[in-house]
């Protein structure tokens, strides 16, 4: 392979670090108005009455709007497939407020200033309720968050919105109590984590305008442009036809951006006023107002026998989804498909659990989305599992886990939001991953723990796995077009936010057409101008969106090969074609691309040759990984200093292994900051206080000493070139390795997230 | 009210109000590179110049910019392009919000410093947050260009 797998530069790097006009604001028309909303100061509350009389007659102000401005339709925030698997509970404002920090009213006006002063000048009257802010008292609670009649399912996910439940699942394969009965060891232990916060440096931005044709152009930092379109066509009742979303670039979304936040306020206000208009969240507001990772309790039992074999795994878990219900069910049933198939030679395993409302913040998409919760547990309760049975924890999963050629009955019931695929393993290099991450890390030496005066060191493990989009939903498409002078347009609906997709889709083109990066110009994310993509989630972009730039590219050069043979009066058959030049052995015929392309625009028989692929999954093949830490623990205040995080991946092929190392440091720092840094806290009254950058601590270079990321190798006959995804897996293994060593090196056991020296210091005085 | 100021090296007036922030105001006049990240001075993305000083432009005033000089990465297409190559070797480059703020924070430190070790590199940096990356490839990067002697 030229293209694939070989040392090949970002694409956009360079316009980037330049400065160059590029994320959605810079895109924002000149004039726009500036939307702001009133956030709520209650967690729970009735808007009584609105008196705007002197703020509407602001100079300056264009209007306010409030939730009498629109019709009651229900919708769901989440960009996911269609029909949604979250439920629709939503309304663009509502006479209700359900936590601090939801949208009471909207105002609008020519700039911030006139419109900060408009919204001071409101007076709100509330009636102000009694809050469920504790996620372990929702269900079944007296108060009810979501009591309005128009909310609803779009299939059966387990709504129950008169018990606080905004869904639920539940799966059992074999005998769960039966069978850890017979078990000689059994271990319990209840797991919580929190409502980690995405802060991808660019807030959420969205600008719209009306064109010349009368229809309305939306920029937007958004991971699912064609999502997007279509929630705002239902919520506004705008057809379809009349809206254009544009994703320029976008910087960052981790999954806080697999969603509409200010997309329905800006699009209802240009539609109605045919003004340009433009909404930037606060950094505040993208903390108290988009969504978070959802927090979630885990108790897990495992039951081994005496020969070291687990038998048996039951997680009965509950997730919170605050006000309202986005990715509820989906990230809920990841935490069990795509990590209890880890182990796959348990006799009964068992998943069950709600996802309840509360007076918080909502959760919604974050990378790993629900495996990062279920693996804290698992991968914790299996070292705890090992304590108890005396067993080393590495020989114990090398035995227990996933390999080569298996499969697991969960993929086949478990999908996301419906069931799941059955696939067998074709590639899963995990043992391999164990092994070199050992060597790497120093194991053998530094096992548990080394203690010097001060100082203790220790190091910690856990393996992972994740998916490569989800089989017969996500829908990735690409167009490939042949220009005159013999280069390529490549227009793909795949979503790029930073993690490099239009470099990776660039190459797998270039590769399969035998040319430079340079030759193929990529354009994405346009609802007008690329083909459809379900957008930049689970994992799908390479795996997915890759397969349907593959299969383009194929086809493309099919039909270049008809025209050459056209050309050369040779039988298709005996066109050789290796990128620059089509040739016959036997005649010496021969003509260049060049010439083709250039004969086939301006000169004879002329036609454009453009084609047009889709892919959609059969299986989710998953990636897999090791990952350990080296951690240094002072004696006496505890403080954890992490020393190395080493890495050891397989997802197959590496398209561009500088990219997929970028997305594996980048995910192991997200998963350090969850495991340890990154602390949420509310107020009494459910307010969050870890609300800016200054009291959510994020990792800074300080914080990162040395991370060390190898892949190894390993194909996937199914991806495109042999590639899986590897986007999330990184951040999924950084909690329960860093709870192992901490146990390694302290014998405590700390089973809430972020593991802080507080805690450690808590449990050893207990 | 009006203020003279030099930017990237062209004097330029700008209409500014008394309370807008020279962010504000650079982003007014199109010079897109600089971005924000927070509200509290607390990320870096909006990182300027001010008379050769990485600066927070977010909370400086714009009044205050008065006579003063002012670099943003537009003003140092040079050293962008090199620190662009070594972010590229290095698989470095990701959503790329913060690199523009990257780049003349390591600029002006390269001015400072050019013997900067590991943790003098760290520490002039902290203020620049990275959400994606985590860090390592850049920091390889930004060794390599500060070892450019070119
Ligand atoms: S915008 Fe964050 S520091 Fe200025
Ligand atoms: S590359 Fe995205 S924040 Fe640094």
């Amino acid at each position: 392979m030229k293209v694939v797998n070989n040392k090949t530069k970002s694409i956009d790097g360079l316009g980037i670090m330049k400065g160059r006009k590029a994320y959605t604001d810079d895109y924002a028309e000149k004039d726009s108005l500036i939307v702001k909303v009133l956030r709520s100061p209650h967690p729970f509350a009735r808007i009584v009455s609105i008196d705007d009389s002197v703020a509407r007659n602001l100079e300056g102000i264009e209007m306010v709007l409030t939730h009498k401005d629109f019709k009651r339709i229900p919708f769901t925030r989440a960009g996911q497939g269609y029909p949604e698997p979250s439920p629709h509970d939503k309304f663009v404002l509502d006479e209700y407020v359900r936590y601090i920090g939801d949208e009471v009213l909207a105002v609008v006006g020519i700039n911030e200033t006139v419109v900060e002063k408009a919204l001071g000048l409101i007076k709100v009257e509330y009636e102000v309720l009694e809050p469920v802010l504790d996620f372990e008292n929702a269900k079944d609670n007296e108060i009810l968050i979501h009591p309005e009649e128009e909310i609803h399912e779009m299939f059966d996910i387990g709504f129950k919105p008169k018990r606080n439940i905004a869904a639920s699942y539940g799966m059992e394969i074999g005998d769960v109590k039966k069978t850890l009965e017979s078990c000689d060891y059994v271990i319990k232990e209840t797991f919580y984590t929190q409502a980690q916060a995405h802060v991808m440096l660019e807030p959420h931005t969205v600008n719209a305008r009306m064109d010349y044709q009368n229809r309305i152009i939306i920029y937007s930092a958004t991971q699912t442009p064609f999502h997007v379109r279509r929630i705002i066509s239902q919520g506004l009742e705008i057809p379809l036809s009349k809206i254009r979303v544009i994703k320029p670039r976008v910087g960052g979304g981790f999954g806080g951006k697999q969603a509409i936040h200010g997309e329905m306020l800006v699009a209802y206000v240009t539609y109605k006023t045919g003004k340009s208009a433009k909404m930037i969240y606060t950094r505040k507001e993208v903390f108290e107002s988009s969504y978070s990772r959802h927090p979630m309790r885990l108790e897990m039992t495992l039951g081994a026998d005496k020969n070291g074999v687990l038998k048996a795994i039951n997680c009965e878990a509950l997730s919170d989804t605050g006000a309202y219900g986005e990715h509820a069910l989906t990230v809920f049933m990841v935490t069990g498909s795509k990590v209890l198939p880890l182990y796959n030679k348990v006799e009964a395993v068992r998943f069950v659990g709600d996802i309840v409302y509360t007076n918080h913040t909502p959760a919604g998409a974050f990378r790993g989305y629900g495996a990062i919760q279920g693996n804290f547990a698992l991968e914790s309760a299996v070292d705890i599992l090992c304590q108890k049975m005396n067993v080393n924890p590495i020989d114990f999963r090398k035995k227990n886990m996933m390999k080569e050629k298996e499969t697991s009955p969960i993929f086949e019931i478990m999908g996301e939001g419906t069931a799941g695929t059955a696939m067998i393993m074709e590639s899963c290099k995990l043992d391999e991953c164990v092994d070199k991450g050992m060597d790497l890390i120093g194991w053998k030496e530094k096992y548990p723990r080394v203690e010097t005066k001060d100082k203790i060191k220790s190091v910690g493990m856990a393996i992972a796995m994740q998916g490569s989009g989800i089989p017969y939903i996500d829908m990735g498409s690409a167009t490939i077009k042949l220009n005159d002078d013999g280069f390529y347009n490549l227009m793909v609906g795949a979503t790029e936010i930073g993690q490099g997709s239009d470099t990776v889709l660039t190459q797998i083109a270039a590769e399969e057409l035998m040319t430079e990066v340079e030759k193929v110009v990529i354009y994405s994310s346009d609802t007008d101008l690329t083909p459809f993509d379900v957008g930049a989630y689970a994992s799908s972009t390479t795996y997915v969106s890759g397969n349907a730039v593959l299969k383009a590219a194929k086809e493309l050069k099919n039909q270049m090969i008809i025209e050459a043979a056209r050309i050369l009066s040779i039988d298709v058959e005996r066109v050789n074609f290796d990128g620059k030049e089509f040739w016959d052995e036997e005649s010496d015929k021969m003509i260049s691309l060049v010439d083709l392309s250039n004969q086939i625009t301006y000169s004879h028989e002329q036609k454009q040759l453009q084609v047009t692929s889709s892919y959609v999954g059969h299986k989710s093949p998953p990636p897999f990984m090791a990952g350990f830490v080296e951690i240094e623990i002072d004696k006496e205040t505890f403080e954890i200093d992490i020393l190395h995080y080493v890495s050891v991946v397989d997802c197959g092929t590496t398209i561009n292994p500088m990219l997929a190392k970028g997305q594996v440091d980048g995910a192991i720092v997200q998963g350090l900051g969850m495991a340890h840094f990154e602390d949420v806290k509310y107020a009494k009254n459910g307010k969050l206080i870890t609300n800016d950058l200054l009291n959510y601590k994020i990792p800074t270079r300080l914080d990162i000493k040395k991370l060390t990321t190898v892949f190894v190798d390993s194909y996937e006959e199914s991806g495109p070139f042999g590639a899986k995804s590897v986007g999330e897996i990184g951040i999924d293994t950084p909690p329960a390795a860093l709870a192992n060593a901490v146990f390694n090196a302290l014998g405590v056991r700390i089973t809430s997230l972020p593991i802080t020296s507080e805690k450690i210091f808590r449990e050893i005085r207990r | 009210m009006k203020i003279d100021l030099t930017i990237n090296k062209q004097k330029r007036t700008f209409l500014v109000e008394p309370n807008e922030y020279l962010l504000d105001v650079l982003r007014r006049y199109d010079y897109h590179s600089v971005r924000r990240g927070c509200d509290n001075t607390s990320c870096g993305v909006c990182t300027v110049l001010l008379d050769g000083k990485p600066v927070p432009s977010c909370s400086v005033l714009a009044i205050r910019c008065e006579n003063r000089d002012i670099t943003t990465v537009e003003g140092i297409e040079k050293e962008a392009e090199k620190l662009a190559h070594y972010f590229g070797e290095l698989g470095a480059d990701q959503c790329g919000y913060c690199n523009p703020s990257m780049a003349l924070t390591v600029y002006a430190l390269k001015r400072e410093n050019k013997n900067a070790g590991d943790e003098d590199i760290k520490s002039y940096l902290v203020g620049n947050l990275c959400r994606c990356t985590g860090y390592v490839a850049q920091h390889e990067a930004i060794k390599r260009y500060l070892g450019d002697e070119s």
